[in-house]
């Protein structure tokens, strides 16, 4: 870790406004991200924005009949809320399935929504990664890339996003509230948030420097049932090799891209009478896969038909 | 020099008078480990406020360091020293020794230019806080001469040889046994390599009183570590006080000591205050030593009854360069089974990967995991029940030495663990039971794990106040030897566990070897017993010999002692009484243990049956324990609790050995890749369902005077296989490269239509 100055945001406005003032600064929620990466030098701010203690950690109804989650609700919070393990069960089984309860206890919504790949070599910084040291090359392209992208990876990246909530958010259509510096407010789907690696993969959203994400919104669940699976070598505390969200028929799959992906080739397929099996074999269409992270293929097929079918079979 | 036979006369353990021995009793230390206050050693306090090392790892697998720009981080805040092999300060070359009869040699860190694996620690850095040192070692510039590493050990099988002084055992004539066999297996499995991941990485703490240096640290052998020390300062070895009071897992890699050690040592003495230096999580995994991947190549040859014509088993390993470690993973198969044709053997491969070493079961934890599978194949050829198939093969006497075993057990783990088990709901035909969306297998496997008695002392002494204290440069590494020890103490003077104070992990105590290769609780133990005895023969002396006991004048054999009473029939008084009124300073006794002269006249072994319990979600691949029983004979044992949970332990690993551990190598680097516990994955609660360990009762009175064996590693050995044929069981796809993870048992699923 490097020498880094600290200070707590009053303000959702205030913070965003703070860190385009100092070059280097970085929000903090839960920190069970951010900090394990400074620790390991591969995240140097140099100036840090806490904003876990604003008030935007409240879980409430909107006029449209959705929720709205405040960046700061802990996911412990979130996955624990009776409204939404209620209508939005898949958002809850996401989350549960991620991380420990420690680190639940810590983690946000919005930390949680910009935590940055597990990509092994993107941690050893004795390794190149276009990611952490822009232009060095990809280590994991010609290495032990067992859980690379199939969906929309680069020469210049092939890493996945490992957020389990996220892929719920995608498949509910939940849209993000941002702050920026300059006090504009705007919403992007989460759909839309996060890029694919292309030639720049270090940068990893839409955000423009210094925004801030205030709250996740949920529209009112689509009808029909949900569910989140997630496949992963151990029962707990383990990032996902793969996962898939349903929600009626809406279906998004995590650990597969640079982003959480919605199988929109899927839906449609499912929307125009395609079995779930077909339906994501038309996803599949456009998976491409390197040797060692070839199974995701076929696991995504499965995992993604048996879901939706378990879905469709609940009536 | 002593007989086994002489073990067999009673003695307070075997007597266990007032019932001490084997209950479940409590872990000594175990408030100070729950309320977070047993110090460890990077937490003990020093004298005055320690400076802080951290080391920095080499960036690549082979070549040279050539450039250090150490400039900067020099002049960063509150650091007071970087060191490389350009300036750290003189030690004597690596393996020398000054004083012949040290039980190690120098260990220089940060010796010279050369870099022999990844990670290797390359540079230091000291400050005055934690901060300030990580800080700084970022500023640190080191420029290296690459040279390409060799790693690759699958591509490198055909160079292995013999490992040094060792040849292949063959009995009879195993190639044409094989040959002329009515059922043939031939099969190879492989292992990855596996890191240790104790909770308490290693660290070192040091300060100097004068000419003296006193050393906290983290390790398995007193001794050695040391004497090490001493040989790498260049001074005496008395003027190295080493204490490893607590120690947060060891498993093998605190056997020996890493850079640690002496930097803490070095950089204390150049700055004259005290100074802490730690591993980082992912420096343990490079930096300090693994258990290596091994390919293991089993033939068994049977007569259509089941009975084994030929056997053979050959383990393929590597260490690194400059290492001389062979992970012995046939050996243990030499005891296992009979079979009148037999051959085994190893191959060694030396490459520029991190450093091989000891893990918990070393051999047995590999090995089992061919063997017993290739046994589960063979009983499945042969349309026998794999149990049934063991006991046809049960070895009259060692089938390789023909020695009788001291003690063997293993039928009735076999038949008590399947019996308590319900292994005869098993269906043989894979594939066949369902529970939701999981397919539901049961393997079993057998288990075996050498024992071992080695020479060690012990200090015995009664305070006034009537406490009974004992000492030892013995370790407790989470195993529970502090409370073993309470409990032979305790059983052997008669007073109550709360009378017996407990200290050990000091150079400075009578010497054990340590914590390794499920020694401990014997050797430490029987030496303890000897040390007591020889305390009851003092007091005894002492009572009888006193005007003013009621004891006076008696027999010294007829004392008797219990509840912290010493009495002849019915004259009697306290143990306090008597050592304050006769004895104020105390009495110290030594007592000491050695292996008996004819002890290798029998095979000693211990023994086990494994049963397991899987699911299989035949979608996904994925594996989950739902129970594991383990049964198993290993001597007397002393605390039913602390033993019941070294053997669960072991199982425990055993399963993640056949799913989840695993640490690959990246051959274009030389290096492993996982570097934290996020990546590498031990088992968590979740992924093992009901565990339960079943001790039966026994006694081995060949293996030393308390008739104990060894259980620390006992639990390893065989787990993982049974765990791999009870996957098989569930769906009928053996995967023989482990870990069996989700994407390989998923090929498998595909490849039979599933
Ligand atoms: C061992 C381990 C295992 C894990 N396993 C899983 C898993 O299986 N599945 C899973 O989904 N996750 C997993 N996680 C990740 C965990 O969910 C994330 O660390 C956590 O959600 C991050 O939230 P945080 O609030 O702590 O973020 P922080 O660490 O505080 O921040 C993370 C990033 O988000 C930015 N940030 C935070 N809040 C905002 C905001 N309001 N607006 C803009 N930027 C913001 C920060 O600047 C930083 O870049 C694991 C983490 C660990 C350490
Ligand atoms: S996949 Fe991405 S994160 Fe991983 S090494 Fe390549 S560039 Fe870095």
């Amino acid at each position: 870790m490097r020498p880094f100055t600290y200070e707590r945001a009053t303000s959702a406005a205030g913070a965003a406004k703070a860190a385009a003032l100092t070059r280097g600064a970085r929000f903090i929620a839960g920190g069970t991200n951010l900090l394990d990466l400074m620790k390991l030098d591969i995240e140097r701010p140099t100036h840090l924005i806490d904003v876990s203690r604003l008030p935007m950690a409240a879980i409430a109804a909107t006029a449209e009949g959705g929720l709205s989650l405040g960046a700061a609700a802990t996911n412990s919070d979130v996955a624990a809320n009776a409204e939404i393990r209620a209508r939005y069960p898949v958002l809850s089984e996401a989350i549960v399935a991620g991380g420990s309860p420690q680190l639940r206890n810590k983690a946000t919504v919005g930390g949680n929504l910009l935590q940055r790949t597990r990509c092994a070599y993107f941690y050893d910084t004795s390794k190149p990664c276009n990611k952490r040291a822009p232009g060095s090359g990809c280590s994991a392209l010609e290495g032990l890339n067992r859980n690379a992208a199939i969906f929309g990876a680069s020469p210049h990246c092939i890493a996945t996003h490992p957020s389990d909530m996220s892929v719920a958010l995608v498949a509910l259509g939940a849209r993000v509230e941002l702050v920026s510096p300059s006090g504009d407010t705007r919403t992007l789907p989460v759909a839309d948030l996060h890029r694919l690696p292309g030639e720049t993969p270090q940068i990893e959203t839409e955000l423009i420097p210094g925004e801030l994400i205030t709250a996740v919104v949920l529209p009112p669940p689509p009808a029909g049932g949900q569910l989140y699976r997630k496949v992963r070598d151990r029962a707990s505390y383990a990032g996902g090799l793969a996962s898939v969200a349903v929600a009626g028929g809406q279906v998004a799959l995590g650990m597969v891209a640079h982003k959480p992906w919605r199988a929109a080739a899927a839906e449609a397929a499912l929307a125009a009478g395609a079995s779930p099996a077909e339906a994501i074999a038309k996803e599949l269409e456009g998976a491409s896969s390197l040797g060692r992270n070839d199974f995701k293929v076929p696991l995504v097929a499965r995992l993604t038909a048996a879901a939706i079918s378990e879905v469709k079979g609940r009536g | 020099m002593t007989s086994v036979h002489d073990w067999a006369a009673p003695n307070p353990v075997s007597t266990n008078r007032s019932g001490l021995i084997g209950k479940p009793v409590d872990r000594y230390e175990g408030p100070l480990k729950v309320t977070g206050t047993a110090p460890y050693a990077y937490e003990v306090q020093p004298p005055s406020p320690p400076a802080y090392g951290v080391m920095i790892g080499a960036e690549i697998a082979t070549g040279r360091l050539t450039g250090a720009d150490i400039a900067e981080a020099e002049a960063a805040p509150g650091v007071l020293a970087v060191w490389t092999h350009f300036n750290v300060p003189a030690q004597p070359p690596r393996g020398a020794k000054a004083h012949p009869r040290s039980t190690a040699g120098s260990n220089p860190a940060l010796e010279n230019d050369k870099v022999a694996y990844f990670g290797q620690p390359v540079a230091f850095v000291v400050a005055d806080t934690l901060e300030n040192a990580v800080s700084a070692s970022h500023l640190v510039k080191l420029t290296y001469a690459a040279e390409t590493p060799d790693v690759d050990f699958r591509a490198r099988l055909e160079d292995a040889g013999q490992p040094p002084g060792e040849q292949d055992v063959e009995i009879g004539d195993f190639a044409s046994g094989f040959t002329a066999a009515e059922v043939q297996l031939d099969e190879t499995w492989s292992t990855p390599i596996q890191n240790h991941c104790q909770m308490e990485p290693c660290a070192t703490l040091a300060w100097w009183e004068g000419e003296k240096c006193i050393v906290h640290t983290s390790i398995q052998m007193v001794k050695p570590a040391q004497h090490g020390l001493a040989e790498t300062l260049g001074i005496g070895r008395d003027d190295v006080h080493l204490l490893t009071r607590y120690i947060g897992g060891g498993f093998g890699g605190k056997g020996g000591t890493y850079d640690d050690l002496a930097l803490a040592a070095l950089a204390a003495r150049a700055l004259g205050r005290p100074v802490k230096v730690a591993f980082t999580r992912q420096q343990m995994m490079n930096a300090t030593i693994h258990r290596p991947a091994t390919v293991q190549r089993v033939r068994l040859g049977a007569k259509k009854d089941g009975t084994l014509d030929a056997f053979s088993m050959m383990t393929w390993t590597h260490c690194n360069r400059n290492g001389n470690f062979t992970e012995h993973a046939s050996n243990f198969a030499r005891a296992l089974y009979a079979a009148p044709n037999r051959l085994t053997g190893h191959r060694l491969v030396r490459l520029d990967l991190p450093v091989a070493g000891p893990m918990r079961a070393p051999g047995e934890a590999s090995g089992t995991m061919s063997l017993e599978c290739a046994m589960d194949e063979l009983a499945e050829k042969l349309g026998l029940d794999p149990v049934e198939l063991r006991i046809k093969n049960e070895p009259p006497v060692d089938p390789e030495n023909g020695r009788p075993f001291s003690m063997r057990q293993m039928v009735r783990c076999l038949k008590e663990g399947a019996q308590l088990f319900g292994w005869d709901r098993r269906l043989p035909t894979p594939g066949l039971v369902r529970d939701g969306r999981w397919l539901v297998g049961m393997g079993m496997a057998a288990a075996i794990r050498g024992n071992f008695l080695l020479p060690a002392k012990c200090g015995f002494s009664v305070e006034p106040d009537g406490t009974i204290v004992v000492r030892q440069g013995m370790t407790d590494i989470g195993t529970g030897t502090y409370t073993v020890l309470a409990q032979i103490a305790a059983e052997t003077l008669g007073v109550p566990l709360g009378q017996v104070r407990v200290e050990i992990g000091d150079s400075e105590m009578p010497p054990a070897p340590g914590s390794g290769g499920q020694f401990g609780a014997a050797t430490a133990g029987s030496a303890a017993l000897m040390a007591g005895m020889n305390l009851r023969k003092a007091i005894a002396a002492l009572a009888v010999g006193d005007p003013g006991s009621p004891l006076h004048g008696g027999s010294p054999d007829e004392v008797t002692f219990q509840d912290g009473v010493v009495a002849i029939s019915n004259r009697s008084e306290t143990l306090s009484d008597l050592i304050q009124r006769a004895a104020p300073a105390g009495i110290a006794v030594e007592g000491e243990i050695r292996p008996a002269a004819d002890a290798r006249e029998w095979s000693t072994q211990t023994y086990g049956a494994h049963y397991v319990e899987v699911g299989v979600d035949p979608i996904t691949g994925e594996v989950r324990v739902r129970r594991m029983l383990g049964v198993f004979a290993a001597g007397r044992i002393i605390n039913a609790k602390t033993a019941r949970s070294q053997l669960t332990g072991g199982m425990i690993w055993g399963a993640a050995s056949a799913l989840t551990e695993a640490n690959p190598v990246d051959v274009r680097y030389g290096s492993l890749l996982n570097q934290d516990l996020a990546q590498y994955l031990v088992p968590v609660q979740a992924d093992i369902g009901e565990v339960e360990a079943i001790i039966l009762d026994e006694v081995d009175d060949k293996a030393n005077p308390m008739g104990i064996k060894g259980v620390g590693e006992l639990g390893n050995s065989g787990a993982g296989a049974a765990v791999a044929n009870a996957v098989y069981n569930a769906c009928g796809v053996r995967v023989r490269d482990y870990p069996i993870s989700p994407d390989k048992l998923l090929a498998g699923l595909i490849a039979q239509g599933m």
